[in-house]
């Protein structure tokens, strides 16, 4: 069994083994529940082999929402740490543990938070505002989203059987390297983000290619809704930078495994190539994940301040200069490495000029603001308080990058609350925002408002309580990561800052009630139009949830924000005939590859290496086989289409 | 309040103003921004029938302009301050002694271990760890490296971190104006013992830095730091070879302030050049 044994159990560590049982109860719990019930025909054929891309993107959004909980666990438990080890005191973390989790926080929150939170909005939005009926590759799509959630499993597999790297979220060497990190935490985190990597690179190329080739007619470019364009953009920065992401991991691993020296600090190795590798994926990654979160903001605006969103093709413009500048920063991420003055200040100055066109993204969203009429649903709410909290976190970060700032600044708590502000503050507000806005697209019932008002408000006065503190600690001179400090004169903020994140909880906890509340009293909350918000573009037209084909005969776009102008020229009715439509048959080629794919990598992490080849040819073997399968589509016949086309009862769909 | 904004040298009075200036000049844009956001949001609420309603006004050439031109206008601005700040801040720039005595600057090669700072004085051929004795007013030059991960030297109230490197050197010029306590500490996580990774500058007028080094030199073993009160661990013999380097960089953390009366020639580069340190062995990483 290769390095496994009994001792990879954490049973001497009490606090680690009641997470562990309750992972296990809770696993075994909901797996009864199910069986009970005789829910597992239903999950295997609605969900588990679904390749709908809308069903795919509830699930990626269902796999963030989780795993919002554990990172923020994990949050919780830091803020308490650092909140208690002031002076000589301890707290109640020893150092192995707490440097586990600072790296599983960032890791989880990044790779399996908002990455999915993203890429499971834009799956479901995208072909629906496209007007057209799926993604280019469904089924590729599936297997995207199950090799994401393999590598969910295995980070908390983690918990439970052995333990996580130690090393920080991005893992730098020498200190990543097997003579520092002998254990298998660092082979965790490694082998997780290269199977969740493959995921996330099928699912840019899926996208990309969707938004590039498969548009409604009409849809040309420059008619496409901000969201798309967002899109497009995040997923050119997918297909062009996870590459060098599994590359940098791959050369790691070699290191690891085989004993090869690419970053390692003897036999010409160098942990410099590491950090640029690294960082070289890690910046264009963090517009990966604002420019979707920019096209909800644009859409939810729009949407409620009743308004065509200000200077389209500003947006469009300043979108695509984000996506491209993007790749010709990445140093400013290690300005005191001791680089020149020169390359300092060039990478120092191509960092300002991102803020040129993200500066005229919030002038935009100002101005479409302006004589609007905003009509204050949740979404909208998370808009405003994202254009505020946003507008200081730019103001950090450009901050950060005046070379001489980041020398007294950088790896300081000042640097952990910039980026929590923009990701929070951006990512994570634009993801609740589109949760929101979509919510009742997805499902055909709206979220309770007043519960959506309770989170919002709690997420923002939690957030400024938890990182506001931060900002001034790093002013103070506090380094980040620290187990413990000596300086007692930190603690108070700290504990506003843990105040903060109890306020945080708050919003979280009024996030589930508000799903829960709202599915308990769904009957109340219909939204028979598909047209809760008085919506803009073409999602809105069709019915809620829509039809596994998405729409019953392919709308022709004349112009931008099409569905808008068509409810103003009057909806024509139904059609008078149909045409049959062939959709994509389910399959379980994901689910059953990325159940192989979680074998290969555990397998990998323990050095079990038979069961790492049964793993990796099964996994190969199921995609070869299912390639092979001849009947993977269904007709869905005219009379059919006709029948539910017509069964719609209030209709608001153009022809 | 030992922090960056409460600097002890003229780099970390000089990254101070650059820090203040840079947040001055983009205030002036957020501020009125974060208004309008506040006002706008507020004043065409659906519910104020005053506020007028103008669903199809999407485009403004001359709006579009302002906007564009805008944080162009900070960004040129902010990109003079990076270019002249970075190039006048570079950390390996050398720095001017104040006033006109302009004595040589002093060089220290810093070498981060599991978890602790060694300091060498080449050329007055001591050492010491996990406590740095300046003399204030004289500038200093800094050659870096670590025997082990990447660490960072960092001493808020004098200014510029830097990280230190295995195999590699880097540099750094400070200068500390006054006599003074100033807390240091390592700024890039490098492993369980991290937290501990911190040490005392003590920053000394002219005379007492002489008195300290002579102190240092005689010393045959034992303590014989600034802030030590006492001896606890006495070492005899304290010249800091290879093996009393080995050893040292094998003791993990929570070390004392210890002292070195000399130092074998060539350490620095010795450590340099082995680039594959040895593990610390019983040391729990």
């Amino acid at each position: 069994m290769g390095k496994l044994t009994w001792s990879a159990i954490p049973f001497n560590n009490p606090l680690q083994m009641g997470a562990s049982a309750l992972i296990v109860v809770g696993a075994i719990g909901v797996f009864i529940l199910i069986t009970r019930k005789g829910w597992w025909p239903y999950l295997w054929r609605e969900w588990l082999t679904s390749v709908d891309h809308k069903r795919i993107g509830v699930m990626y959004v269902l796999l963030a929402l989780v795993l919002l909980c554990r990172g923020f666990i994990d949050a919780l438990m830091m803020r308490s740490q650092q909140a208690m080890a002031a002076g000589g005191a301890m707290g109640y973390l020893p150092p192995e543990h707490y440097d586990q989790i600072f790296s599983a926080h960032g890791t989880i929150m990044i790779f399996f938070m908002a990455m999915p939170f993203m890429i499971g909005l834009m799956n479901f939005v995208v072909p629906l505002q496209l007007g057209v009926r799926d993604v280019a590759f469904p089924v590729l799509n599936a297997v995207s989203f199950w090799l994401t959630a393999s590598g969910a499993l295995l980070v908390n597999l983690s918990l439970i059987v052995g333990n996580f790297a130690r090393t920080g979220w991005l893992a730098y060497p020498p200190l990543s390297e097997i003579q520092f990190s002998p254990d298998v935490g660092v082979d965790y985190y490694l082998w997780s983000l290269q199977i969740s990597g493959v995921g996330t690179l099928l699912a840019g190329i899926n996208l990309v290619t969707t938004i590039l080739k498969v548009r409604a007619p009409g849809m040309s470019y420059m008619r496409m809704p901000i969201f798309c364009w967002t899109a497009l953009a995040s997923n050119l920065l997918i297909v062009a930078a996870f590459p060098i992401l599994t590359a940098t991991f791959g050369m790691l691993l070699l290191d690891r495994y085989v004993g090869m020296h690419f970053f390692t600090n003897d036999g010409g190795g160098n942990p410099m190539l590491y950090f640029n590798l690294i960082w070289a994926w890690g910046h264009p990654e963090v517009y990966i994940l604002i420019l979707p979160a920019f096209g909800i903001f644009s859409e939810v605006i729009g949407t409620f301040a009743g308004k065509a969103i200000f200077g389209y093709r500003s947006m469009v413009l300043a979108t695509m200069a984000i996506c491209i500048l993007s790749f010709m920063v990445w140093l400013h991420h290690f300005f005191t490495m001791g680089a020149g003055a020169n390359v300092n200040a060039f990478f120092g100055i191509m960092t300002m000029i991102i803020a040129v066109p993200t500066g005229v993204k919030i002038f935009n969203w100002l101005f479409t603001l302006y004589r609007g009429r905003i009509r204050y649903e949740v979404p909208v709410c998370w808009a405003v308080g994202f254009m505020v909290t946003f507008t200081i976190g730019g103001l950090t970060g450009v901050l950060l990058a005046v070379p001489p700032a980041d020398f007294v600044l950088h790896n300081s708590l000042f640097l952990v609350a910039h980026f929590h502000n923009v990701i929070i503050g951006g990512v994570l507000f634009g993801g609740m925002a589109g949760y929101n806005y979509w919510f009742p697209k997805a499902f055909g019932f709206t979220l309770d408002r007043r519960l959506g008002l309770v989170s919002f408000w709690c997420w923002l006065i939690g957030f400024y309580l938890a990182f506001m503190p931060l900002y001034a600690l790093g002013l103070l001179g506090m380094t980040r990561r620290m187990q413990h400090y000596a300086n007692t004169s930190w603690q108070p903020f700290l504990i506003v800052a843990e105040v903060g994140a109890g306020v945080i909880l708050i919003g979280i906890i009024a996030t589930l009630a508000q799903l829960i509340v709202s599915i308990r009293s769904r009957d109340r909350r219909r939204d028979l139009t598909g047209d809760p918000w008085n919506g803009r573009t073409l999602e809105w037209s069709t019915a809620s949830p829509p039809p596994s084909y998405n729409f019953a005969v392919l709308p022709k776009v004349q112009s931008l924000d099409a569905f808008w102008f068509a409810k103003e020229d009057g909806l024509t009715g139904p059609p008078a005939t149909y045409v049959p439509i062939e959709v994509p048959a389910n399959s379980p080629n994901g689910f059953v590859t990325a159940f192989f794919a979680v074998v290969l990598g555990f397998a990998l992490i323990w050095h079990i290496w038979w069961m790492a080849v049964l793993g990796l040819v099964c996994a190969l073997l199921t995609l070869l086989a299912f390639g092979w399968i001849e009947r993977s589509e269904v007709e869905i016949s005219s009379e059919q289409l006709k029948a539910d086309d017509r069964a719609r009862p209030a209709r608001t769909g153009f022809a | 309040m030992q922090g960056v904004l409460d600097p002890q040298g003229p780099v970390s009075a000089a990254e101070r103003l650059i820090l203040l200036n840079a947040t001055a000049i983009m205030l002036v844009v957020v501020v009125p921004v974060i208004l309008m956001t506040l006002a706008f949001a507020w004043w065409y609420r659906a519910s104020n029938t005053r506020a007028a309603y103008a669903p199809d006004w999407a485009y403004s050439g001359k709006i579009e302009l302002v906007v564009w031109s805008i944080p162009a206008m900070v960004v040129m601005l902010l990109a003079g301050v990076t270019w002249i700040g970075a190039h006048q801040l570079d950390p390996r720039a050398p720095l001017q002694a104040p006033g006109a005595k302009g004595g040589a600057p002093l060089k220290i090669e810093v070498v981060s271990l599991d978890w602790k700072w060694l300091f060498i004085y080449p050329d007055q051929k001591v050492a010491s760890v996990n406590e740095l004795v300046l003399p204030a007013g004289v500038p200093v030059q800094f050659m870096l490296t670590s025997a082990t991960v990447m660490s960072a030297f960092f001493v808020p109230q004098l200014g510029s971190q830097i990280y230190t490197m295995p195999g590699m050197t880097t540099h750094l010029s400070l200068l500390a104006s006054r006599p003074g306590d100033y807390p240091g500490l390592s700024s890039h996580f490098n492993g369980n013992g991290f937290s501990d990774m911190h040490f005392m500058v003590h920053a000394l007028p002219p005379a007492q830095f002489q008195a300290w080094l002579a102190k240092t030199e005689t010393q045959t073993g034992g303590e014989a730091g600034v802030a030590s009160g006492g001896a606890t661990g006495a070492v005899p013999g304290r010249e800091l070879d290879v093996a009393a380097f080995e050893k040292l960089a094998q003791s993990g953390n929570h070390v004392s302030v210890q002292t070195y009366g000399s130092i074998a020639p060539g350490l620095f580069d010795h450590i340099l050049k082995t680039s594959a340190p040895a593990v610390p062995t019983g040391v729990d990483r």
